[in-house]
């Protein structure tokens, strides 16, 4: 029976319709292609409108299959499936093809793209005719969730998800949760304490019935898929026992060996090589950093393991690799800082008094290395002056193109307690203000009012070359002040150089391990810019916070509430349907060869030593269709990507290139097949 | 073989390419193009695979035989593959294939694989861009109206695909 295909192609307003002759391909497609029942233009194809059409003419004229010309399947694949399935026809005779991202959208010239979108239009009916009912599977939906990272995105999305109920594995690389979050002394635009807000989180984390933390771990390997992902874990030895240890910090104390702390300190104070990184740590167990102790130095010492009075030290610890299992990841890894050193220009590491927003935050927190007090390198000189360079490492082709979001704010925070603890004069060079959130604008003109100096203009140097007596032992800042036209050079005696938001050196890495992507500068890729900004292309697979983007607190929050929400989404409905995509073997032609049996990574085939055949474990296939190419017997099919649909789809595709050849190509043809059928 | 437009080139002809992109990263790519707005010429038609793992030689002869002028096999990263190591085994099936299209003539130009990441839409496109203007420049492949020049050749063409396929089932 010849199948009945419907040919919907959309306009998308202008976006198709500007560049390719929509009308032409529908009519084209209705008069030539054959099988073709109906064959429409619409101006948004995946309007309601749009697909009540596509349903009645289902109904209506019986439509067997149906093909959207519109947009990537990657936006609105499900939207057509769901309008087959409304009007009961299997969802996976239905396909699209993508006239707009791969067609409209790239092309300059209009004839040729509609000649393009004919071809494209012709695969997919191809195609179309060849496909096959399937029925998605059904998959119960772990309760569980690992969340990455533990700064204030995965300290929410826990929070979120272990108060609804639902178990939370909290993974975090450092010896604390907290993040970036806990070195920061003030929070914009409220000037609240950022320990203040922040902690209370971190103990409702720590003691959460519902949390497991691992924290000085890392995620080590995934497998499996939405619902039923299987996670390990990287636990690295702190060689201390969290069982007995009581957190006392005698430990701490009594250690010998005294190190520059450059990690939660930024460089500017110092820890012990035993440690918790601060105070509030949470849990406040702490670790010993085998790089810095004595005893993994030189054998000597274990004085913390002689004076804890738990006996909780334990040096013979070793690392751990736990296997859990969780229904969705969250993953929020947030930001590192940009290396200052890049860009020689500003002296940093070369000119003492320079210093980055992060030690800047650190000298100013109450509890960091100076107590609160802004000084120079020297650690007792009150600046007199203090200039404050912006887009260090951002929004420079040269290093990062990308707005770091929050370095604005922060330096009018810096500016603010600047003058609030020092008499200091505050300048700060900046390209853009950019105070686009609630009551930021406000906070910048009261920053005017205070007294702060702005200076639009890119630095170009910071030096310690004095050219006039008045430079004499200051740090100039050189720049062209744009809204004047001049050159200026500022004498100050302190430079802080916001430094960028960059991703995580191994997001990508991470990334694979999760199946999700980065853009070109290694922030992850959500599945939908404005409309899905929490998912990502891999079901179950969620990203919140900086490490999809630089954001603030308040926007980092509300994605890790986001990315909970769309999980408990996940846990509510109990179960997930996922792609029935997956390879099957056709017993009676396997010849038990085998050559598929190592092609699969996933060990999803295995072999059955007494029929001599091989079989595909259809819950452990991720449908990659390798093994299907590789069949030399061809006894594998790929499900919805059999070689039948694919070879129709060229044949489509290729409509115009053997159209002249065609006629007597067909007449052919039967003797072909007469022949092959005889031999 | 030879063309009846000879080396020289040609900017009348209009190649017809058929790019096997995967679904993951190339296919991405191709989606960032388009949101991005970059153009390039409207020469490829793209069929998507759920990885370039998939890529049977079977469709690359399929496409030439019906009257590609070029193939594009287009995946992830060697070692970003959504299906961990799949494009390993791409990489060697293409090797392998070329090798065996330049036995028949053909150009390197006309079968290339190329590596573009969902962040890479330039890339991709910029691939597209030079692979048109290679195939421009070498004409019309022209293997349907060539084999069938001597009406034995298509029957033959066709019979190797058959072949294939018989020689590989297993006898019953």
């Amino acid at each position: 029976m010849a199948e009945k295909v419907g040919v919907y192609v959309c306009h998308c307003g202008s976006n198709i319709a500007g560049m390719v002759d929509v009308e032409d391909v529908a009519r084209w497609a209705g008069e030539n292609l054959p099988d073709v029942a109906v064959a429409r233009d619409y101006k948004f194809m995946c309007s309601s409108l749009g697909q009540a059409m596509i349903e009645e003419d289902i109904k209506k004229h019986g439509l067997t299959r149906v093909v959207v010309a519109a947009c990537s399947p990657h936006l609105h694949e499900k939207t057509f499936r769901r309008v087959c399935e409304n009007a009961n026809l299997n969802p996976y005779l239905c396909q699209m093809t993508n006239i707009r991202e791969h067609c409209s959208w790239v092309s300059v010239d209009r004839a040729k793209a509609t000649v393009k979108a004919k071809a494209m239009v012709a695969a997919a009916v191809e195609r179309v005719k060849k496909q096959q009912p399937l029925e998605p599977m059904s998959v119960q939906v772990n309760p569980a969730t690992l969340v990455v990272g533990g700064g204030i995105a995965g300290l929410q999305a826990t929070l979120e998800l272990a108060d609804a109920g639902y178990p939370v594995y909290l993974v975090e690389r450092r010896p604390s949760i907290g993040g970036h979050m806990a070195q920061f002394d003030k929070t914009f635009p409220t000037l609240d304490c950022s320990a203040c807000i922040l902690t209370p989180k971190m103990s409702e984390v720590g003691q959460h019935p519902n949390v497991t933390m691992f924290t000085y771990s890392e995620l080590e390997e995934v497998s499996g898929s939405v619902g039923h992902f299987k996670v390990k874990i990287h636990k690295k030895a702190r060689y201390v026992d969290e069982a007995k240890c009581t957190g006392c910090g005698i430990c701490v104390e009594k250690c010998p060996r005294k190190v520059i702390d450059d990690d939660f300190e930024s460089g500017l104070g110092y820890r012990k090589a035993i440690y918790t990184p601060f105070p509030q740590a949470v849990p406040r167990i702490p670790v010993i950093d085998t790089t810095s102790c004595i005893w993994f130095e030189r054998g000597k010492c274990r004085a913390c393991e002689k004076l804890c009075p738990t006996g909780a030290v334990a040096f013979d610890q070793k690392d751990e690799h736990i296997e859990l299992d969780v229904g969705n990841i969250i993953i929020a890894t947030g930001w590192e800082l940009f290396d200052c050193r890049r860009l020689p220009q500003y002296g940093y590491g070369r000119l003492a008094n320079v210093f980055t927003n992060m030690e800047f935050e650190r000298m100013c927190n109450a509890a960091g290395p100076t107590g609160g007090k802004i000084v120079l390198r020297d650690g007792k000189t009150e600046p007199k002056s203090v200039a404050i360079i912006h887009c260090v490492g951002s929004r420079d082709v040269n290093t990062n193109e990308h707005c770091s979001a929050v370095c604005c704010m922060a330096a009018l925070k810096f500016g603010h307690l600047v003058m609030e603890k020092t008499s200091a004069e505050v300048y700060s060079f900046y390209i853009d203000m950019r105070t686009n959130q609630k009551s930021y604008e406000e906070f910048y003109q009261r920053l005017l009012e205070e007294g702060m100096h702005f200076v639009r203009g890119r630095v170009a140097e910071v030096t310690d070359a004095a050219r006039k007596p008045e430079e004499e032992g200051k740090l100039i800042v050189q720049v062209e002040d744009t809204l004047v036209g001049k050159q200026r050079r500022i004498p100050v005696d302190m430079v802080v150089l916001m430094a960028a938001l960059e991703p995580q050196r191994d997001a990508k890495e991470l990334g694979i391990k999760c199946g999700i992507s980065c853009s070109m500068a290694g922030w992850y890729t959500e599945r939908h810019p404005k409309l899905d900004p929490v998912a990502t292309m891999t079901d179950g697979v969620f990203v919140a916070g900086t490490c999809q983007g630089p954001k603030d607190i308040p926007a980092s929050v509300a994605q890790g509430a986001a990315a909970a929400a769309r999980v408990m989404g996940m846990i509510t409905k109990g179960a997930v349907m996922i792609e029935p995509v997956v390879a099957s073997i056709t017993e009676e032609l396997c010849s038990g060869c085998r050559i598929c049996n190592n092609l699969c990574p996933y060990n999803a085939i295995e072999y059955d030593e007494e029929k001599g055949v091989s079989r595909v474990i259809t819950s452990m296939c991720k449908g990659c269709g390798t093994c299907v190419a590789a069949c030399p017997a061809g006894a594998i099919t790929g499900a919805h990507f059999t070689n039948d649909q694919i070879l129709s789809e060229i044949r489509g595709a290729l409509w115009d290139a053997h159209a002249s050849a065609a006629a007597p190509a067909q007449a052919q043809a039967p003797a072909a097949a007469q022949t092959a059928s005889g031999s | 073989m030879t063309h009846p437009n000879g080396d020289s080139p040609n900017p009348e002809f209009e190649p017809k390419l058929i790019g096997f992109l995967c679904n993951w990263c190339s296919y991405r790519a191709a989606d960032l193009a388009g949101i991005s707005r970059i153009k390039y010429p409207p020469n490829m038609r793209i069929i998507r695979v759920m990885c370039s793992g998939r890529v049977d030689p079977t469709f690359v002869l399929e496409a030439l035989a019906q009257g590609a002028d070029g193939v594009m096999v287009a995946g992830c990263h060697p070692g970003e593959c959504h299906y961990i190591e799949q494009n390993y085994k791409t990489m060697r099936r293409f090797y392998m294939l070329r090798q065996m299209l330049l036995q028949m003539g053909l150009e390197p130009e006309r079968f290339q694989l190329v590596w573009a990441s969902a962040a890479e839409g330039q890339q991709l496109a910029d691939a597209v861009s030079k692979m048109v203007e290679e195939v421009r420049r070498l004409g019309p492949l022209q293997w349907p109206a060539n084999w069938q020049e001597n009406g034995q050749r298509l029957h033959a063409l066709q019979a190797i695909v058959q072949e294939h396929q018989q020689a590989m089932e297993v006898s019953r």
